[in-house]
């Protein structure tokens, strides 16, 4: 079984009380809106792509700490860096979560994001922490709206039991 | 006997041996992360006793057969078990004929069938549904179905700050196009108990049908329909120690006479040509194709269980428990009861200050403490009380003081945790 202590750590924690990049952008290129309707947590996202580059990003919302802290840590990762980049970390972290990949042994460019390895260890936890990252996802791609038990989330199919 | 005892006896007019009563769950001996197992989730489903278990292995290694088919001695036993399950069902809830039961797959199918079997040959255009805001997603949306296909309308009794019923309300919505009342007995997201008796009495002065949602009632006390007068009582069989895939719908024999069928099939017809199939008689006509008899046969099984220890016994028992409960979570800042009607079953659900429910889950779950997070498929009543979720322990007659003292120190941890 899970010790959710390894999910709750401080670094968590601390990204849930001081969320990173929270509130809105005055001028967005790109936003797009993340529902989980199963337990009510909803974000939104925006962020200025300058050429290749997210030159801005910010989140708003109400969830739990799991989703929070995830999208806390995802603007902070993915702030400056291409929009190829954050695709290859949007895949990396779904990975993580959903338990393809296994961090400790296997390549990857997560960095810190770690911290949240121990997720795919709680089935019900996996959509909280990927939610911010499909959100991205959606609004590099102009989805306006995404749902984590929607068809047009474009990542829903693979987590469809998660 | 010393002064306590007579007390403790006086208030809850029995007690039971909870210790004997627990070795009979051989899954409240599960440790999981090496903490005892409390196990806090009984609205959503109950755990179930080794009598059920046994009689579920029994059915299954010496008597079963299908039933209504055939002459060998193996389904005439499988028949007549099944049959004498609906009978003990039928004197669990003091129905007058057992041919009032109707086994269904749980609570929603029996409220769906009631949807298919009355409302879509009774409702009409213009026609009137009165719900309640504390009425469980399967009570509200297979009406929210009839009512686009027939363009009836649905009107829905307002509730109060406590998560009580407002009857005053519920009184007022009455009119000459009300053709059902549906109502759950007890809410199973806030405990409320609802004053249905008198609901009852009040529609049936005006020839209203009632359905009462009985799925988190039958468990706790003892439910009467002839002395309630509903027209309907729906419950599941998994949240009465019983199995999944089984429950049952109570209909008057009147009622259940004038409607139409909800699913075709085998053991449904008398005679079947391609030109006219004839209907069985209830309860047959709305029992299409085999159905799950392991499942009946140990839902039996398990209301001679309840029936034994005394369904007055269990309800003092759980009013002790969420006595108890509420005082303790009460006396804790920065915990908000969410439900405080005055006649309340044993459900609390709760509301940490700065904490999402998902994470009083997680970490509650850490220390072996099951309970039920999110929205329990009760959005409306969420939305009244303006939360998107909230946790919720719900309590049966196999736990404990000390479990209630578990949840409230698992509660502490989850708010040193965030502090």
């Amino acid at each position: 079984m899970a010790d959710p202590k390894s999910l709750y750590q401080e670094v968590i924690l601390d990204h849930n009380r001081k969320p990173r990049n929270y509130g809105a952008l005055a001028q967005a290129s790109h936003q797009a809106a993340g529902h989980n309707p199963l337990c009510g947590d909803h974000l939104s996202l925006a962020l200025n792509l300058e050429g290749e580059r997210i030159a801005a990003i910010a989140f708003q919302g109400e969830s739990c700490a799991i989703c929070k802290a995830s999208a806390s840590m995802m603007t902070a990762s993915v702030k400056g860096k291409t929009r190829q980049d954050a695709e290859t970390l949007i895949q990396e972290f779904r990975d993580m979560a959903t338990g393809q990949i296994d961090v400790g042994k296997q390549a990857h460019h997560l960095g810190r994001l770690t911290v949240f390895s121990g997720v795919h260890d709680l089935p019900t936890r996996v959509k909280c922490a990927i939610l911010p990252w499909h959100t991205l996802h959606a609004a590099l791609h102009s989805v306006a709206d995404i749902s984590t038990e929607s068809e047009n989330d474009p990542m829903h199919a693979p987590i469809g039991d998660a | 006997m010393n002064m306590s005892q007579t007390a403790l006896e006086s208030h809850s007019g029995a007690t039971l041996d909870v210790a004997r009563i627990r070795a009979d769950f051989p899954i409240l001996k599960l440790r999981p992360g090496g903490k005892p197992l409390v196990y806090l989730d009984n609205a959503a489903s109950s755990q179930m006793p080794q009598q059920v278990i046994d009689r579920l292995v029994r059915y299954q290694t010496s008597q079963h057969a299908n039933i209504h088919r055939a002459v060998h001695t193996l389904s005439e036993i499988a028949t007549a078990e099944y049959e004498e399950a609906r009978r003990k069902l039928a004197r669990f809830i003091n129905a007058r004929e057992e041919r009032e039961v109707i086994f269904t797959s749980g609570t929603t199918e029996a409220i769906n069938l009631v949807m298919h079997g009355f409302g879509r040959k009774f409702i009409g255009a213009g026609d009137e549904i009165i719900l309640t805001t504390l009425e469980h997603h399967s009570n509200i949306v297979p009406w929210q179905m009839l009512a686009e296909e027939k363009g009836a309308r649905i009107r829905v009794v307002p509730i109060n700050d406590a998560g009580e019923l407002l009857l005053d309300e519920f009184e007022k919505l009455f009119n000459e196009r009300t053709s059902l009342v549906g109502v759950t007995h007890v809410s199973n997201a806030l405990g409320s108990v609802n004053p249905v008796k008198q609901m009852i009495a009040f529609a049936r002065a005006r020839g209203v049908p009632v359905l009462v949602d009985g799925a988190q009632a039958a468990p706790h006390m003892k439910v009467d329909v002839q002395d309630l007068d509903c027209d309907f009582y729906a419950f599941s069989g998994h949240k009465l120690c019983g199995p999944t895939g089984i429950g049952i719908l109570y209909g008057k024999a009147a009622l259940l006479e004038l409607m139409q069928p909800f699913k075709g099939g085998g053991d449904m017809i008398l005679s079947v040509t391609f030109e006219k199939t004839t209907y069985n008689v209830i309860p047959q006509k709305f029992e299409a194709g085999t159905p799950p008899i392991a499942a009946a046969i140990g839902l039996g099984a398990a209301v001679d269980y309840l029936s034994a220890i005394g369904m007055g016994a269990i309800a003092a028992h759980e009013r002790d428990l969420l006595d108890y409960a509420t005082a303790q979570l009460q006396r804790m800042p920065g915990v908000r009861i969410v439900g405080t009607a005055a006649n309340k079953a044993a459900v609390l659900s709760f509301a940490l200050d700065g904490v999402h429910p998902h994470d009083v889950g997680t970490l509650l779950n850490q220390d072996g403490v099951a309970v039920r997070t999110g929205h329990h498929c009760a959005q409306p009543v969420m939305q009244r009380f303006k939360v998107p979720a909230t946790s919720r322990a719900s309590f049966a007659f196999y736990n404990t003081m000390a479990e209630v003292d578990a949840l409230a120190a698992g509660i502490r941890n989850v708010q040193k945790v965030f502090s």
